[in-house]
């Protein structure tokens, strides 16, 4: 597989009974790399986790973390992954400092090296006013964040976060994101969401997951570039010394070779403003421009309507999958 | 070993953050100071113990499982078994430590009950051999209950659940014996049954000890019942993966 690859996956499934969680799922994390994992709710994300961690395993398919295999060698892939499940469950009796002391202690820190490994975290975390706290009387917000630096305790390669930010409100989220953002390049992250915003600018990849399969897997920029192809053109043009109606542009722009559909509305100051759609692969904005300069009409503007991220989401979880699984 | 050792102190810090285990532990003084005082500590009667660690094998087998009940309920309703479970330790290392925290618990709860002792020197004259078969007869049957109400706990997430279950297969399992030897008519073939249902109870096992007897057949009893039951409860666990 790839050089430098922290987290492979191959043709992953999960059954629960009757019931298919994830079907043959494939994707690689590379070092370094802050993914996004990102599903609706249901799509098989906690699962594929919960597999990569250990705590299920598969049906089938096979999983490699730091090079080791999550089934056969569980101990030594657990060793190098921190994980903070959904949720993030803590023990309410323990204290701040004890929990992870204890934490540090089971992940293997040597016992001289804990109370280290502890306040690093804890300074990192932003935990520091909550030390003595009773683990039970921590807001929300503290909770994650104690899952958080949990997970970071043992310093470990590899991190894995089920909805780190669920349930924090957006100063929260904010802090949360750069924190996970300033854990790129030493560690490798994997973080599920179902929120977009968030996943879009903590995370450099993306794996997209629908209905227990992945639909696509590959980094922001090239997900967006690859959806580019079928972005629509929008052209606003003026015809009043022409004559030319509505009617006309939108035939004459209909000829012009890649335009597959045109819409044309007024733009207010007898501007009219044209949707170009492309066909598939194709980019017709030259075409465009010499049509309008044959008409002898006047061209304000040409741009590309950018899809953004959630665009971008919708499309590949409802299936228009060309750019998805080209990527994938 | 490291692991089980930090593991299991965390598992006793926790009884003793919680209240439902110092309620379980008064209700066994009150009960089996009540007994004590009624069977035992009597003028006229022998400075011994016998009757007080007869009825503790009763008593026990309602007080352990509350003790044992959240052990692993409770980590599989809260979820902290996820990340007790992708730790990297084993599922027998987890189990051994829950086992040894529960026990060490149990002992506790015990500890008290050495008053019963300083008592009976104090108004009487007694005879120190039997005490301390009793007590290690007491060790070992408190063992034998945790371990089972551990399995119980690792079969739900409910704490009430674990409990009753606890009960139920304690009750089975102590007093099974002498009922059928009631009950089932006298035949050859079944009196083969009848000895081997009668072995595998603990009342035939447990006895001897408050007697003054220390039989190496009653101790392996125990001991092999105990592992018996921490292997059932890993099997439960690691049953997640199959399930």
């Amino acid at each position: 597989m790839a050089v430098g690859a922290m987290i492979e996956v191959e043709n992953l499934t999960k059954w629960y009974g009757n019931t298919l969680a994830l079907e043959e799922a494939t994707f690689t994390v590379e070092e370094g790399q802050v993914v996004g994992f990102l599903g609706p709710n249901g799509a098989g994300k906690s699962t594929t986790l919960r597999i990569l961690t250990g705590f299920l395993p598969a049906t089938s398919g096979e999983a490699r973390v730091n090079g080791h295999d999550v089934l056969l060698e569980s101990l030594a892939v657990r060793s190098s992954i921190g994980y903070m499940p959904e949720n993030v469950p803590l023990y309410p009796e323990m204290r701040v400092e004890e929990y992870l002391r204890f934490r540090a202690g089971l992940k293997d820190v040597p016992s001289a090296k804990r109370r280290a490994a502890v306040d690093r975290v804890v300074e990192r975390c932003w935990l520091k006013e909550m030390r003595r706290r009773l683990i039970g009387q921590l807001s929300k917000g503290f909770r994650q964040r104690l899952g958080l630096a949990e997970a970071l305790v043992a310093d470990p390669p590899v991190l894995i976060l089920d909805e780190p930010t669920l349930g924090l409100d957006p100063t929260q989220i904010e802090e949360t994101r750069k924190l996970i953002r300033s854990l790129a390049h030493k560690h490798t992250v994997l973080l599920s969401s179902h929120i977009l915003p968030q996943v879009e600018k903590a995370c450099s990849h993306l794996v997209i997951i629908a209905d227990g399969q992945i639909k696509a897997a590959d980094s922001l920029d090239e997900l967006k570039r690859r959806l580019a192809h079928r972005q629509q053109v929008v052209v606003e043009l003026r015809t009043a010394d022409t004559g030319d109606g509505p009617a006309e542009v939108g035939r004459a722009l209909g000829q012009v070779a890649g335009a597959a559909d045109v819409r044309v509305e007024e733009g207010g100051g007898g501007w009219l403003r044209a949707t170009v759609t492309p066909a598939a692969d194709a980019d017709p904005r030259e075409g465009l421009c010499a049509a309008v300069g044959r008409r002898g009409w006047q061209l304000r503007e040409v741009h590309r309507l950018a899809p953004s991220i959630e665009e971008l989401y919708a499309r590949i979880v409802a299936g228009e999958a060309d750019a998805g699984k080209a990527a994938a | 070993m490291g692991k089980v050792l930090l593991l299991t102190r965390r598992e006793v810090s926790a009884y003793f953050m919680s209240p439902i285990a110092y309620v379980a532990m008064a209700l066994f003084l009150v009960i089996s100071g009540v007994f004590f005082a009624l069977a035992d500590f009597r003028p006229g009667a022998p400075a011994a113990m016998r009757s007080i660690f007869d009825i503790m094998m009763l008593i026990l087998i309602f007080i352990i499982p509350i003790v044992t009940m959240r052990s692993l309920s409770e980590e599989q309703r809260s979820g902290t078994i996820e990340t007790l479970l992708t730790a990297p330790v084993t599922d027998f290392q987890v189990v051994l430590a829950k086992f040894l925290g529960s026990w060490i618990f149990y002992l506790a709860m015990l500890a008290p009950t050495l008053v019963y002792v300083v008592l009976l020197a104090a108004f009487g004259n007694p005879e120190y051999g039997p005490v301390a078969s009793g007590y290690v007869g007491l060790v070992l049957l408190g063992a034998l209950y945790v371990s089972v109400g551990l399995l119980a706990s690792s079969l739900t997430r409910n704490q009430v659940i674990a409990a009753v279950t606890g009960f139920v297969i304690l009750i089975v399992l102590a007093m099974l014996g002498p009922w059928i030897a009631t009950v089932v008519p006298s035949r050859v073939w079944i009196i083969g049954v009848r000895t081997l249902v009668q072995q595998a109870t603990v009342r035939t096992h447990y006895l001897d000890f408050s007697q003054g007897v220390v039989d190496l057949v009653h101790v392996i009893y125990f001991v092999a019942l105990t592992a018996y039951a921490l292997f059932l409860t890993v099997k439960v666990l690691e049953s997640r993966r199959w399930r």
